[in-house]
């Protein structure tokens, strides 16, 4: 939960622009998704991990790290699998999504936040006909990535709380508090959103001139 | 600030409240709930005033709040609350983004300001992996890259260790900017040019540090 999502780089990978990246990942994903050939699936992944590792150098900790999350359930698609259609089949799942998820993990570790967010926007651009605007869905993803860490931290620190004074193990009751603490902070973050200037309706060169990223 | 009075709901919060600050440094103290962060808020139009008028180089709050907030920046308590990307640089490049600024001056100004406050060896870091000092020294960063011309502190240090206290605290020291600095950390307010004392919603000690800070501190005890 606490792990950073882009590491700096300087490789070719980390230069590619972020919307070509976006864009070769949904074309994995298709592709994957069409093909049900083993061998097919397994160099998908391979070809991955030789970008990932091999060309863009990121840490194999980095990747293993966001990929960590997945492991249960691919281990449990794989169980389904086996008991029910065969070990083809369920290796062909399970490497596919393997492949889909660490391809994923190569984009977002290779891109910054602020140039996958202007993807979005870009790609949200057509919504401002009807009153939408883009800047604002792209504040949105930026602050959920923000503030998914910073609202785990805060859960802790309630159990932790809760901990000392005997009460180990989930509670419902921490889910008070820590909406109450979510509230304020939600009340603080509106402040200080106004106060950066985020209410400002006039378009910036970043939107205004944003062509493909 | 003319007769300005601040409620929320039934209570009052700020009453009858006129001065006008044209010193450099100005310390506001006071108990809890005396109304000085709502004096604060005030100052840069996240408040707007029940009754009365706030100017800011003859800006209304009331009308003209976007300038103001152009020259008047904010820096909160708790750094988590303002940092609102998830890496450091991108979070400094926030505010520039808001005001239009094209992205190569961005760039120059976020190098500048992440230099400036010691935060260049880490600008592509998660801004939640950061210690508490750092935290608000990249809040701090977020709001004087926007290049205001006067900056509140809203109790900068009230979550900071000593040492990060004294960092910060040496951060408002060095800035030419006018500044208001909210805190209950009264030997933080040492060299200022001018104290308020907050009580009950009225301005109830104005002066320099040594005779506000003294008279504060006989009434809190």
């Amino acid at each position: 939960m606490t792990a950073a999502l882009y590491v700096p780089g300087a490789g070719p990978v980390h230069r590619a622009p972020a919307g070509l990246k976006l864009g070769l990942l949904a074309a994995l994903a298709v592709g994957l998704f069409v093909a049900d050939r083993l061998e097919v699936v397994a160099g998908a992944l391979a070809g991955v991990l030789l970008i990932g590792l091999g060309v863009a150098r990121l840490p194999g900790r980095a990747l293993l790290a966001q990929v960590r999350p997945v492991w249960p359930w691919l281990l449990a698609l794989l169980a389904f699998h086996l008991v029910f259609t065969g070990w083809h089949t369920g290796t062909v799942v399970v490497l596919r999504l393997l492949a889909l998820v660490t391809a994923a993990a190569v984009v977002t570790a290779t891109t910054r936040v602020t140039a996958l967010v202007a993807v979005v926007e870009w790609l949200a651009r057509p919504l401002a006909v009807f009153g939408v605007r883009p800047a604002r869905i792209g504040l949105v993803i930026a602050m959920t990535l923000r503030f998914i860490p910073l609202i785990a931290e805060r859960a802790q620190r309630i159990r932790e709380a809760q901990a000392a004074r005997g009460a180990d193990g989930f509670r419902f009751q921490a889910l008070v508090p820590l909406l109450i603490q979510v509230l304020r902070l939600a009340h603080t973050l509106g402040e200080a959103l106004d106060a950066r200037g985020a209410d400002a309706p006039a378009p910036s060169p970043r939107r205004a001139g944003a062509s493909a990223p | 600030m003319r007769e300005v009075a601040h409620d929320y709901g039934e209570r009052a919060v700020l009453r009858d409240v006129s001065l006008t600050l044209a010193e450099h440094r100005v310390g506001v103290v006071g108990a809890n709930g005396s109304g000085k962060s709502t004096f604060a808020r005030l100052l840069n139009g996240l408040v707007v005033p029940t009754s009365g008028t706030v100017l800011v180089d003859g800006l209304d709050t009331r009308t003209q709040l976007r300038e103001v907030r152009r020259r008047v920046g904010f820096v909160f308590q708790d750094p988590d609350a303002q940092i609102v990307h998830p890496t450091v640089a991108e979070d400094v490049e926030f505010g520039l983004t808001n005001l239009g600024v094209p992205p190569q001056e961005r760039a120059r100004r976020v190098e500048e300001v992440l230099v400036r406050y010691g935060l260049a060896g880490h600008r592509d870091h998660p801004a939640h992996l950061l210690s508490g000092g750092q935290k608000q020294l990249l809040a701090i960063a977020g709001v004087l890259v926007m290049g205001p011309q006067r900056v509140v502190f809203d109790e900068p240090t009230t979550l900071l260790d000593l040492a990060n206290t004294r960092r910060v605290a040496r951060v408002i020291d060095e800035l030419e900017h006018d500044v208001v600095v909210v805190t209950h950390q009264l030997d933080l307010l040492a060299g200022f040019d001018r104290v308020l004392v907050f009580d009950d919603g009225r301005v109830a000690a104005d002066g320099t540090p040594a005779e506000t800070v003294r008279w504060y501190v006989d009434r809190m005890s």
